[in-house]
């Protein structure tokens, strides 16, 4: 009884210690770890573990659920994380649509949200919240990046083409922002369409001196293999997606030599980034991917806003969340006014390094890029 | 040019009737002769896939991958027959639905425990690569050139198969009557595990063949089991020739839309709103197909039972 007192005591006298003695903090991550396009799941989950493992801070708990990329699936998931689970923090959610169903309402619910992937247009401008923050990139930049590419490449007369659905409009639209040239043609396919020999008879057809298509996932395997092989030349530029470490060897030889954009590459010359990609490596036995990154950059700016406060003083959190102090696998990193990165976002080209395809960087498409829709948002 | 580009477009349209047409007929055979709604038929596609790509990437050889797809879809398909599909021919639809739904929930989590969740690399064979010349005109690709003419083999085969052999015959007379075949001595239940293989078999060659020119995915087979289920209600449900005409239809259909219907529609309307309304249309065009020729044709273009 007299021992269980002391203890008491010296916790309160511990709690009332002027020292900052940091809270818990929970984190939810929602994410697609399985069926169609989990490889993106698992890789953000992957990235965001390895920098929870390496910091061994034990005052963070991660929970992590399946979302399936159902949206219903991943609002019952929140619902409950937020309710049952009482976490501070989700995470975690790859694609926009299923991030649409969840994260409007949680923010409002005063959970903090960092996504490490999807940054639809629609919670970058009027729709920006302060418990919003994305850590990857608003949905067009690295189709904006592209754009400006093309003009540097003098291409005169692009096809383009992507999914019919917001995403792919926003990609047209963000690659069009900067794109100078004329275009050859504008095509929307069908959402999880897998055969492109008639979008592939238009393009050779229709005089294009080059080519950018925003088709994720299967998608953009399918139209790759089938582009290289009817024998076409007409150089293809996409963003990072279809191009990235996962899926570049099932595309096989028919990606090499593509341009891509992408604010993330392995060969960034930077401390953390060499930690990040030898780390990942030894403890997955695969290359990361930019889907990898993001989680690993996500999970450390967490880390980071835990050290300089405490989870209970909601405002400085998110102050020490906005500051971003800390070392992005990207180098140069900062929050812009919606909460969205302002970074540089780079081209790639595609090329064999042994027997592995992956990606080398070439140049900056455009530097300390910040999203298109900031200043719609009020903060 | 125009016209050049039209006979592309057909010839694409014909080759994606031709794969349809695969998936199809095991489908329509199914439910033609057993009565069974077999969903998971998208998931014997995907398997043909995956198996290919293995076999292919351990071996080097497209061959021995395609024979892999054919050998793993059959005995899939034979041990879902033998281990479920047999407790379910006298219930109804619905439970039939259910079933065959959480086989592909399953299928689609032990392929992701075997290869992983990354899709699987299978390419065509440098054979098949690049284009051919037609007519002296027209630059096709010789890989799809090459699935028309196995396709069109396929559907003589099977042509065959059920119309001019024995075995043939009685799955002919299972689908006719199923009673009064076995009570005349034939072992019906073979014959259903037999169908019921055949017609995965065939949707696993479809994989295989249309997985090198796409991605090997998880939950692959999905769309084009949607596409195959339209192929068989336009053609009528249980008829082999209705599978065909419908595939082809539905192949034509869906690529000259894709290819054709903004330009059309762009001569009469504004370009950006045609551009938007015609990618629009191109995606739903053979479900309103689908929808015209019901109304017209409630039974399909063929039906099996008169």
């Amino acid at each position: 009884m007299k021992k269980q007192m002391i203890t008491s005591m010296l916790s309160a006298a511990l709690c009332l210690a002027p020292q900052v003695e940091a809270s818990p903090v929970k984190v939810g991550m929602i994410t697609t770890l399985s069926g169609g396009g989990s490889g993106l799941g698992v890789d953000v989950r992957d990235g965001f573990m390895l920098a929870v493992n390496n910091a061994n801070n034990s005052d963070l708990e991660i929970i992590i659920e399946d979302d399936g990329r159902k949206p219903s699936l991943a609002v019952q998931i929140a619902d409950k994380m937020i309710q049952k689970d009482k976490v501070d923090i989700l995470t975690g959610i790859i694609w926009s649509n299923l991030a649409m169903a969840v994260v409007p309402s949680s923010v409002n619910q005063g959970i903090l949200y960092l996504s490490p992937n999807a940054g639809p247009s629609a919670l970058a401008g009027k729709g920006c919240n302060k418990n919003y923050f994305n850590v990857a990139w608003q949905n067009d930049n690295l189709h904006e990046a592209m754009g400006s590419y093309a003009n540097g490449e003098e291409h005169q007369n692009s096809f383009i083409l992507a999914p019919n659905y917001p995403a792919g409009k926003d990609a047209l639209t963000g690659y069009k922002r900067f794109y100078q040239g004329q275009l050859a043609g504008e095509l929307y396919t069908k959402l999880g369409q897998t055969d492109y020999a008639a979008e592939i008879a238009q393009i050779r057809a229709s005089g294009a001196d080059s080519v950018f298509f925003f088709l994720p996932g299967g998608m953009g395997i399918s139209f790759m293999k089938q582009y290289s092989q009817a024998g076409m030349t007409i150089p293809l530029m996409g963003p990072a997606f279809s191009f990235d470490q996962g899926i570049l060897q099932a595309v096989g030889k028919s990606a090499l030599g593509v341009r891509n954009s992408s604010q993330w590459n392995k060969d960034i010359d930077n401390a953390a980034n060499k930690t990040f990609v030898a780390d990942f490596e030894s403890a997955y036995g695969r290359l990361p991917s930019l889907y990898a990154s993001q989680g690993y950059d996500t999970a450390n700016l967490i880390l980071s806003a835990m050290q300089s406060s405490d989870i209970n003083d909601k405002d400085a959190f998110r102050a020490a969340i906005k500051s971003a102090q800390f070392d992005s696998v990207r180098g140069n990193f900062r929050f812009g006014n919606n909460q969205h990165p302002i970074q540089d976002i780079y081209v790639r080209e595609v090329v064999m390094q042994g027997d592995v395809l992956t990606n080398k960087i070439i140049g900056v498409a455009l530097k300390d890029h910040q999203d298109a829709y900031a200043a719609d948002c009020a903060l | 040019m125009g016209a050049i580009l039209l006979l592309e477009q057909c010839l694409n349209g014909l080759q994606l009737g031709i794969m349809l047409f695969l998936m199809a007929a095991g489908l329509t055979l199914i439910f033609g002769v057993m009565g069974l709604i077999n969903l998971a038929h998208g998931s014997l596609y995907m398997i043909g896939a995956f198996a290919c790509a293995a076999v292919a990437s351990w071996t080097g050889s497209f061959t021995l991958g395609l024979v892999a797809s054919v050998v793993c879809a059959a005995a899939a398909g034979a041990l879902i027959e033998i281990g479920v599909m047999r407790r379910l021919y006298q219930r109804d639809h619905l439970d039939q639905v259910l079933a065959t739904f959480a086989l592909i929930l399953i299928s689609s989590e032990a392929m992701r425990w075997l290869f992983g969740s990354y899709p699987l690399y299978l390419d065509v064979p440098e054979m098949f690569y690049g284009a051919i010349n037609l007519f002296g005109v027209l630059q096709y690709s010789r890989y799809r050139l090459f699935i028309i003419v196995l396709g069109l083999l396929t559907a003589v085969g099977i042509y065959l198969l059920i119309n001019k052999t024995r075995i043939g015959m009685r799955i002919r007379a299972g689908a006719a009557d199923r009673q009064m075949t076995a009570a005349l001595g034939i072992n019906i239940s073979l014959i259903f595990t037999l169908v019921f293989a055949l017609g995965a078999a065939l949707a696993g060659f479809a994989g295989a063949l249309v997985g090198s020119i796409q991605s090997v995915d998880i939950g692959m087979g999905e769309p084009v089991l949607i596409l195959a289920f339209v192929v068989v209600v336009i053609g009528g449900i249980g008829s082999i020739r209705g599978a065909l005409v419908g595939a082809i239809i539905v192949g034509m259909v869906d690529t000259l839309g894709r290819g054709y219907l903004p330009q059309l529609l762009q001569l009469i309307l504004d370009p950006v709103f045609a551009n938007t309304l015609g990618a629009a249309l191109a995606s739903i065009a053979i479900y309103l197909l689908m929808i015209i020729i019901l109304i017209f044709k409630p039974k399909g273009l063929f039906p099996a039972h008169g």
